[in-house]
């Protein structure tokens, strides 16, 4: 058939898949990082040196950039330079003077038609706005420097030249240069991408890889191509979906990470706009409104309101120090008039929350900014001859080390800025201060800032008119919500804890008509961003909220503070009347009835929320600014109105209409009563809570003498309150967002069961995927829970509810006392008929009420398929099965070891979970095949890396997604001790978040370096379910993984805070769906192989998780079922009665499983398989992979199809080739090809086979990355973890070292590094020695500059290290037995210690020793103020004791001698004076352990021969 | 929950029980409650597990987690009104219920190890009605429904307080002169005296159940089958499963010889003092065939006659001392040895041991039997046979089903085993309804009152579904949980 239209065939890029939603992939989760650098001339003079710098500096960050399918097809590159006046007036005829032109870089469309449109447009605005056009520049570009991929995408780029009116100055000019953009921008909308319309600066970028840039763009190597400043990105995108508007650098900024908050952001900024007001923009104002250009990334969204706020009048770096305010609250070495600044412009505007180092410019000045965590890294230096080079790498550009005169770091919080004018680095304290001081905002906020506590107690209310008991059955309270959850939240003013994840049904799915609050998932970052520590790391967190109208954005005035601050969002009732009766000439209060009359039935609900809003709407007018929603007239007449409904439906209808800023929202509620209710309202527009009725009740628990007889109600009240309130810190940073205001309406949530009409009207813009439920049953749970407490009996019992532990008549758990008993008999007798019975029970149990799986049907082959006996044996489909990763130490020695038996049994894969493995099983039948690395590192070194056939990066856990884990010290007795590499006694945290993979292209390298450590091992990472997984997923297949994990919510067996194991994460058929729809769509699929778990419990569920897309399953629960669990959920008490989550060695006795059940089960599983595939008549489970189409939705399931849930996105099928691979068919490319190792490997030949002693020198640059990997790989495959004897191996670099340098480096290796280095230098270190020393000659004085970057020895298990110089945050991370000199280190040092020495002679940063638990350090304090720095949770400080004079001298002394430090030398020559100074870091949990006798204390961790001399 | 770890600390606490040799010389109650210090220790040992098996082995769902930990925190008053949320009659239960709870305690994995459940029940009601927190609970309004029940036992006493609080109005028929079923008449006082009963029968009385005693319905003619069917919108059957299984050897027909409920109903009568028993063991040579609870009973009834011996016999093979993982694994009742309270007051047991014959001269005077394989069909072992004196042979062998006058009167359907046909409670009579023992056959009283329960929500739902709009408080049939 002819082509109707070939112009447009030819000239239209064909439509971006994966630029729309498509099933359950939506862009809108695409995440990016990467690597950001610039170079500067403080001298200002414009040069090509500096372009061709920064083009230097942006090939040597390539590796932390990313390709995608196409090989040659990179994620994005960019590069902002000042305009090149000199090549512009050569291109263009009769340019005016510089900075009264402007070019706008314009992608246009290849349609010829449509690009004439457009150019005519930004022409006609051009007049319009009374500017002169000079004319249109074709930029020219060379196709040979672009993927195939990229190409196909690739606009027109032209750059239009803007002459300024002569009337304008050039800030002005600039103004209009915006507001010519923007009125063009939302003319033409996506067809028009403008990277830059400045007179000062110009931006050139696309869909490039670093090198390719420079190649792409002519201009950029035109020797007249001049500026004083070019700032440069590398792009690294989960996805692989072309587009070249998505690179950086932005207008303003390039950012390497993530905006947690984004959705809030985005809300509140549309909200402020009807307010905002600006002298210098005038009516031109409206114009640019919306600000943030929709379909953007988080960058661009910060990008437009810093462009706004900039333009606006406020200074650059003003600006951002409003967007992204360091942690100021609770600290005192932060100035007042600072402090007073950041809680002044907390008044107009959230933080922006998230790990991000912004770069910006302006062309004027130059510089970076690093976010309160500071979990981005970022180097630089100023050299003698006036160059500053800034990057997320040291070693991006060559630099004689004579010529350096500084080197420093970006610091969490802290702005660094080079100020052209002044041709200098401008200190952050000066610059703050000059910005901090330019107007009284101290004293603005002093002055205009209520406090909650300062305002006059009122009466109290009236008493209510209903008995509690009504009251407690009208808003759903069940006996468990008093004894599991409120009774221990009071007891220990802290969430309850629970283990082996949750059983129960989907909200959407459960015939007990759960609370709205369960239909919300807690989002949680995983791999793109990090979570936080909320305890470890108390010191960015902050609940304070607040209360008020803001006013204009662009304006600053001293009614601009005024605002009600309170010290968290929990309210008591009495905090309640204070606010309802505030005076009205500080605040104006009007209360909001949410309950609708019970004789309305359900239709009264939607006429409420319109009642409620309208409500809203008149309060406003008449000028209040706190709204109390209260649904306090519940009874008899009155049906309370779902707290979280009212909520955002207020929420949302105040941010469409422009009015959400003018007041705050205020809840007071009866059914709140947990911290996931609580989360949910915040995150929903609540800037307070005012839970009465479980204030109530707690005083009611009191009463009846549940808390015991010491505690009052009040006491109980407080307690709860502040447990609440922990509990919310925790929720937040399981996003890593570290603020309440932040967190208020940024809505984290997905909502799983809800109908997408009810999302989007009243919960707008939360991800809602299955469908579901709207108003009219949410009115029906209301009402029958009315139906119940009315007309009130007043004396019934509550119900149970049989959430958290089962029973008879409660909410259903798939596992219960038939589904474990037939479970057991059936293995035990190795009866596939009892097992039938079992499956037959659960798969029914599942389509009638649990699970998502459930509701589906298999599409049977017609005729009946095909003879079992054609189908693959259950012997080959069981070696896809895997157990899950539980810790020896989470369960017992003789569960893990059987757990492992039978998986090597049967050529399945058992995992050793976050607790290392003993050597001794490494060579038999007990040994792991799958060994996991977790954010811990317990016992992981090099010889238990090497040992394994597969490492996994534990990412998240379906128990607890976002948040780490203790193991107590009493229950770390000295096997478990030795097999984790810590020390008996001594209490183990693992962090929330890797601290080594804080975005994508972290994990990237962690990947790397686990690679280096076993060539030879398939590279896991475990990811959990939730929106946007399937975007996480393709990146991880892009970084290299070999294999992913999508574990579901309900999984995990691990102990979890209730909320957590309920609330967060989503089921995995969804999660699962998602990843093999975005990983088809990006053609990774077949790269990769894909793993699910999560309560899959027979044959039916391995055949969907296939069908779904997944080579292989993972089974936790069930198999532990069959070896004896009865789900006692104890876990965590360590009281397990069938001797399996226990280390009691009397319980342990009680252990009966045998691998042979574990065994049984996993065959019977795969038999059943088996017949389900002969029925499909598919014989081989390769072919199962991906067929989704022989998935229907089952009619005959009719009770989930009347709540609304729709499958459809989950069976969806991308509209990809047929032949595109739907399962993993081809490994990854190499990466380890260009080594540096290859070279070391083949220096040491003799010294790793003949223990020949061998010296060697190297040049070593960043790209170099885990230098040491491979050489320690090879010599425990032959040595295992003793390695060689020490110093058999002495190699020097010279240069700038890569990331990682010295990783898991083996004993007997002596690393010495002339140079600098990156960040995770000695990762892992097991056993090897590095130093590392500036060059001799360098410029500049060592123990005053920075030598290596942030996160050294993270997990480091034995060996020493030293560092004649500076370094950054978290030093020693989570070390268990190394010892390591420095000269200074950053924020967090000896974070999560365990064990081994520090000594520190010279600062720290602030929060050092947070949740050291062992260990020691020395640290010199010459001036005695390091104990404000110091964070003493669990440690104390001490004077040091002979034994600690004896080590640190030697330390010190071989310090000296390794690296030359003149520090050393000093110390030494004065060695009494300098002792005097220093003082010991020492953990309580570690005196207690030694005081116990258990270890001896020392640097070199918890080995022994017998365990350590197993090799591979 | 309970104490952390306590079930590793503390011991199992066997019931305690009064001397079998004091016991024997008297009828009162033989088991004691353990004081209230221990009692919070057993408590403790409960671990509240995930997945309690334990209600899930009760008939009744008893919540016992929740009450055990009631205990342990000495509340319990609540606990009161958290067993009586599944269990009308938890001090029955109390004393005679064999406990599948215990067997399916998770620390009975450890055998022997399990909570002490029953105790804990028992003292819950116990202190329950001293303190006087058991007091009638009458509907606050009538439906102005009527239900008969046919039949005093657990099963027509808890569809009776059921129906009752939902408002119906109830009357319970029974044949024998006073309430309670075999609770009065079968089981003898030393296992529940008589006043527990009673007591329980007053409470229905006071919050409005009527007792109608001496009625024996489609037997007796004051009260036929279709009067019921008039008179009321609703008929439970509760009468029972009470034709037992008789032993066809050659001497049968023996003076001597008689079915256990016949001796156990006359003692009964006897220690109330309402009557002299027809039947005495005094000075006989006993021999009971059976070796269930109800030849227990009559053992022990025997000893505290003053029998000159007294011989159980059973027809099944010896069980294993400990639970037989093959054949019942945890969490099932075990098929193992258990030495009634009876025997250890006295008396010898044979197990595998099938009676040929009895024999005498007008009256029984010797019994015969031989051993046999002790699994079905019971071969017998040449040249075992025995004979031993025996002067009253007490046929305990079990029942086979409801009688049947009344049911045929009614014209209900019968199951493949003879019991009422009512799979879902209601009986192929329109408005029959039958429960307990009557429709699933001979079973534990645990089963009984769960079966009342049930069935009284079946009719519940019936009356809605049939009858005016007024309606009261539903009746819970469920335990209360959501």
């Amino acid at each position: 058939m002819p082509n109707e239209s070939p112009d447009i065939q030819q000239t239209m890029p064909p439509p971006r898949p994966g630029a729309v939603r498509s099933g359950l992939y939506d862009p809108a989760y695409e995440h990016d990082a990467c690597g950001v650098a610039f170079v500067a001339r403080l001298d200002a003079v414009p040069t090509h040196e500096t372009v061709l710098r920064a083009l230097t500096a942006l090939g040597n960050l390539e590796h932390r950039g990313a390709e995608g399918a196409d090989a040659n097809t990179g994620d994005g590159a960019g590069i902002t330079v000042q305009i090149p006046d000199v090549f512009f007036r050569a291109a263009v005829d009769g340019l005016p003077p510089a900075g009264t032109y402007g070019i706008g870089v314009c992608f246009l469309p290849r349609d010829d038609a449509r690009r004439a449109e457009i150019e005519q447009l930004v022409e006609t605005t051009i007049a319009a706005e009374g500017q002169r056009l000079l004319g249109w520049r074709d930029v020219p570009v060379d196709e040979k420097y672009v993927g195939e991929t990229a190409k196909a995408y690739a606009p027109v780029i032209r750059q239009v030249v803007v002459g300024a009116a002569p009337d304008l100055d050039q800030d002005a000019f600039e103004r209009k240069l915006y507001v010519i953009r923007r009125v063009a921008e939302l003319a033409a909308g996506s067809d028009l991408v403008v990277p830059s319309f400045s007179s000062r600066t110009l931006v050139y970028k696309g869909m490039l890889s670093a090198p390719q840039l420079g190649g792409y763009f002519p201009d950029l190597v035109h020797p007249s191509f001049e500026s004083a400043v070019a700032l440069i990105h590398s792009r690294y995108s989960t996805n692989t979906f072309p587009s070249w508007e998505l690179a950086h650098p932005y207008r303003l900024i390039a950012h390497n990470g993530e905006i947690n908050t984004l959705r809030g952001n985005v809300n509140w900024m549309r909200a402020r706009e009807s307010q905002l007001k600006s002298e210098l923009f005038g009516d031109d104002l409206a114009k640019v409104l919306p600000v943030i250009r929709p379909g953007g990334s988080d960058t661009a969204a910060f990008d437009n309101v810093l462009e706004l706020l900039v333009l606006a009048g406020r200074s650059l770096p003003h600006a951002l120090m409003m967007m992204i305010p360091e942690a100021y609250e609770g600290r005192d070495e932060v100035p007042d008039y600072l402090r007073g600044f950041y809680a002044y412009h907390g008044c107009l505007m959230e933080a922006w929350d998230g790990p991000a180092a912004i770069s910006f410019t302006d062309g004027r000045v130059i510089g970076a900014t690093l976010d309160r965590n500071g979990l981005r890294p970022g180097r630089w230096y100023e050299t003698a001859d006036g160059w500053v080079v800034l990057a997320s790498e040291t070693g991006v550009l060559d630099e004689r080390p004579e010529n350096v005169i500084r080197k420093g770091r970006l610091q969490p919080g802290k702005l660094f800025l080079v100020d052209l004018a002044q041709g200098r680095i401008v200190p952050d304290e000066e610059l703050k201060r000059e910005i901090a001081t330019r107007r009284q905002y101290a004293k603005w906020v002093d002055e205009e800032t209520v406090h909650l506590r300062d305002l006059p107690a009122p009466a109290a209310p009236p008493p209510p008119t209903e008995s509690l008991r009504t009251r407690q059955l009208l808003f759903g309270y069940a006996q468990e919500d008093m004894k599991v959850i409120l009774a221990p939240l009071a007891r220990n003013a802290e969430e309850a804890v629970g283990s082996m994840g949750n059983d129960t049904p989907l909200a959407v799915l459960s015939r007990r008509k759960p609370l709205l609050y369960s239909y919300f998932k807690q989002l949680f970052a995983q791999v793109t961003n990090p979570p936080i520590d909320s305890i470890r790391e108390a010191t960015v967190m902050s609940v304070t909220a607040s209360l008020g109208s803001e006013h204009n954005l662009l304006d600053e005035t001293p009614e601009h503070a005024r605002q009600l601050v309170m010290a968290n969002p929990i309210l008591r009732d009495r905090e309640l009347e204070q606010l309802r009766h505030v005076r009205s000439d500080i605040f104006m209060s009007w209360t909001i009835d949410t309950t609708w009359p019970a004789a309305e039935g359900p239709a009264g609900l939607e006429l409420g929320i319109d009642r409620i809003c309208a409500e809203a709407d008149a309060a406003l007018a008449a000028g209040s600014n706190i709204l109390i929603l209260s649904d306090r007239k519940a009874g008899a007449e009155r049906v309370p109105i779902p707290s979280l409904l009212a909520t955002s439906a207020v929420h949302n209808h105040l941010v469409r209409a422009g009015t959400r800023l003018q007041a705050g929202i205020v809840v007071e509620s009866g059914e709140p009563r947990s911290v996931h209710s609580i989360a949910t309202l915040v995150g929903y527009g609540a800037a307070a809570v005012n839970p009465y009725l479980m204030l109530e009740t707690l005083a009611e628990l009191v009463e009846l003498g549940w808390l015991g007889d010491e505690m009052t109600a009040d006491e109980a009240q407080a307690r709860a309150t502040k447990g609440i309130a922990k509990g919310l810190l925790k929720t937040m940073s399981k996003m890593g967002i570290s603020t309440v205001p932040s967190y208020c309406g940024a809505q984290i949530f997905e909502a799983v069961g809800l109908s997408p009409e009810l999302v989007e009207r009243h919960f707008t813009g939360t991800a809602t995927r299955i469908g579901g439920v709207g108003l009219p049953e949410i009115a029906e749970g209301a009402l029958s829970r009315h139906a119940r407490a009315c007309p009130a009996g007043g004396d019934q019992l509550l119900p149970v509810l049989g959430l958290y532990a089962w029973r008879r008549d409660g909410e259903h758990h798939s596992w219960n006392p038939d589904t474990i008993a037939t479970l057991q008999h059936a293995v035990r007798a190795g009866s596939y008929e009892t097992y039938e019975e079992y499956s037959r029970t659960v798969n029914a149990d599942s389509s009638r009420r649990s699970t998502l799986r459930g509701l589906m049907r298999f599409r049977y082959a017609e005729g009946g398929g095909i003879p079992l006996e054609d189908v693959e044996p259950a012997s080959e489909i069981v070696k896809r099965f895997s157990t899950g990763a539980m810790s020896l130490g989470s369960i017992s020695r003789e569960a893990h070891e059987t757990l492992a038996r039978a998986m090597n049994s049967i050529g399945g894969r058992s995992n050793t979970g976050e607790g290392g493995e003993d050597p001794v099983r490494f060579t038999d039948d007990r040994r792991s095949k799958i060994k996991q690395v977790a954010s811990g590192r317990f016992g992981v070194n090099i010889n238990y890396l090497t040992n394994a056939d597969e490492l996994q990066i534990k990412m998240a856990q379906g128990a607890k997604p976002g948040e780490g884990g203790q193991l107590p010290g009493h229950k770390v007795d000295q096997y478990i001790a030795s097999v984790r590499l810590t020390t008996p006694g001594v209490g183990l945290i693992s962090p929330p978040p890797h601290h080594d993979i804080y975005s994508i292209e972290d994990l990237k390298q962690l990947i790397y370096d686990l690679r280096c450590a076993n060539p030879l091992a398939r590279i896991s990472v475990k990811l959990v379910a939730e929106v946007g997984v399937g975007t996480v997923a393709a990146g991880v297949a892009k970084a290299g993984a070999d294999h992913v994990l999508i574990s579901g919510h309900e999984g995990g067996t691990g102990a979890a805070p209730l909320s957590s194991i309920l609330h967060a994460g989503i089921p995995w058929e969804i999660g699962l769906a998602e990843t093999q729809q975005t990983l088809l769509l990006n053609d990774l699929r077949s790269r990769i192989w894909v793993q699910t778990d999560g309560q899959l419990k027979t044959g039916r569920d391995v055949v969907v998780a296939a069908l779904l897309g997944a080579d292989e399953m993972g089974f936790a629960t069930a198999p532990l079922i069959a070896a004896g669990c009865v789900m006692m959920r104890a876990c965590h008490l360590n009281t397990c009665p069938v001797g399996i989550a226990t280390q009691d060695p009397e319980l342990r006795k009680r252990f009966t499983g045998k691998p042979e059940h574990i065994v049984n089960f996993l065959f019977f599983v795969a038999e059943e398989a088996r017949t389900i595939m002969a029925q499909l008549g598919i014989a081989r489970f390769d072919d199962l992979v991906g067929r989704v189409d022989l998935l229907d939705p089952d009619e005959a399931v009719s009770a989930w199809r009347a709540r609304g849930v729709d499958l459809s996105a989950i069976l969806h099928s991308p509209d990809v080739d047929a032949a595109r691979p739907r399962r993993r068919t081809q490994a990854q490319a190499p990466a380890l090809e260009d080594a540096l190792d290859w070279r070391l490997i083949e220096a040491a030949r003799h010294a790793i086979h003949g223990g020949v002693p061998t010296e060697a020198e190297f040049a070593i640059a960043n790209v170099n990355r885990t230098v040491g990997g491979l050489l320690s790989h090879a010599i425990a495959r032959e040595h295992g973890g003793l390695g060689l004897p020490a110093g058999t191996i002495r190699f020097t670099l010279r240069g700038s070292a890569g990331q990682s340098f010295g990783a898991w480096l083996a004993p007997g290796v002596e690393l010495t590094l002339i140079g600098d280095a990156n960040d995770y230098v000695g990762k892992g270190l097991s056993g090897g020695v590095l130093s590392l020393r500036p060059p001799d000659g360098a410029g500049f004085v060592a123990e005053e500059n920075v030598i290596a970057g942030n996160t050294i020895l993270y997990g480091a298990t034995a060996g020493r290290a030293f560092f004649r110089g500076l370094v950054g945050e978290r030093f020693a991370v989570r070390n268990s037995g190394a010892s390591a000199v420095v000269e200074g280190v950053g924020d967090h040092g000896c974070e999560y210690m365990t064990g081994g020495i520090v000594a520190v002679l010279g600062r720290t940063g602030r929060n050092f020793a947070a949740g050291m638990s062992g260990g020691i350090a020395y640290v010199l304090d010459e001036d005695g103020s390091f104990a404000l720095r110091c964070n003493t949770q669990l440690v104390a400080l001490e004077a040091l004791e002979d034994e600690d004079i004896a080590t640190l001298l030697a330390l010190i002394e071989e310090h000296g001698a390794r690296t030359g430090s003149p520090v050393a030398e000093r110390l030494l020559a004065d060695w009494p004076k300098a002792l005097a100074a220093f003082v010991k870091v020492m953990p309580n949990d570690y005196r207690r352990a030694l005081e116990a006798g258990v270890v001896s204390a020392g640097g070199d961790g918890f080995y022994t021969r017998e365990t350590e001399g197993a090799a591979a | 929950m309970g104490e952390l770890g306590a079930f590793l600390k503390i011991k199992r606490a066997d019931t305690p029980e009064r001397s079998p040799g004091e016991r024997v010389g008297d009828h009162r109650e033989f088991v004691r409650l353990l004081p209230l210090v221990e009692l919070k220790q057993q408590g403790a040992r409960c671990m509240e597990c995930g997945v309690p098996f334990c209600h899930s082995g009760c008939p009744l769902g008893n919540l016992i987690p929740d009450w055990n930990d009631l205990v342990y925190r000495e509340r319990f008053e609540e606990a009161s009104e958290q067993l009586h949320r599944t269990n009308n009659f938890p001090e029955f239960t109390g004393r005679l219920c064999p406990a599948p709870c215990e067997a399916a305690c998770v620390l009975e994995i450890d055998e022997g190890n399990a909570v002490t459940i029953k105790q804990i029940e028992l003292a819950i009601v116990d202190r329950a009605w001293e303190a006087g927190w058991i007091v009638p609970q009458p509907p606050r309004e009538r439906t102005g429904r009527s239900v008969a029940v046919v039949g005093s036992g657990p099963s027509g006493l808890a569809a009776a307080q059921q129906l009752n609080r939902a408002g119906h109005s109830v009357t319970v028929l029974e044949r024998d002169e006073t309430g309670g079923g075999l609770l009065r008449f079968g089981v003898p006082d030393f296992k529940i005296e008589k006043t527990v009963v009673e007591r329980r029968l007053r409470q229905l009385a006071d919050e409005g159940v009527e007792f109608r005693y001496c009625v024996e319905v489609g037997v007796d003619v004051d009260v036929d089958a279709a009067e019921l069917l008039e008179g009321y919108d609703a008929v439970v059957l509760a009468t029972g499963s009470r034709v037992p299984r008789d032993l066809p050897v050659p001497g049968r027909e023996l003076e001597g010889v008689h079915f256990a409920m016949d001796y156990l109903y006359g003692q009964n009568r006897a220690v109330a003092g309402s009557a002299e028993p027809a039947l005495t063991a005094a000075g006989k040579h006993v021999i009971v065939i059976g070796g269930g609870d109800t030849g227990a009973d009559c053992v022990a009834s025997a000893h505290r006659e003053g029998a000159a011996s007294v011989t159980q016999i059973e027809l099944l093979g010896e069980p294993p001392v400990n639970r037989p993982d093959d054949l019942t694994p945890w969490p099932l009742w075990p098929l193992k040895l258990r030495t009634s309270y009876a025997l250890k007051e006295g008396g010898e047991r044979s197990f595998a041991v099938s009676t040929t014959g009895v024999s005498g001269d007008g009256r029984v005077e010797r019994i015969h039997w031989v051993e046999n394989t002790g699994v079905p069909p019971f071969a017998a072992i040449p040249g075992t046979e025995e004979t031993h004196p025996a002067d009253l042979v007490l046929l305990a062998m079990g029942f086979l089903g409801p009688e049947q006058q009344l049911l045929d009167a009614l014209g209900v359907e019968r199951d493949a085993r003879s019991n009422a046909a009512a799979p879902e409670f209601a009986t192929s009579v329109p408005g029959v309804f039958a429960a307990g023992d009557a429709r699933r056959g001979q079973s534990l009283i645990v089963w009984a009152i769960d079966e009342g329960r049930r069935c009284a929500s079946a009719v519940d739902a019936w009356l809605a579904a049939d009858g005016p709009a007024e309606r009261g408080t539903p009746v819970a049939a469920t335990n209360g949980a959501s």
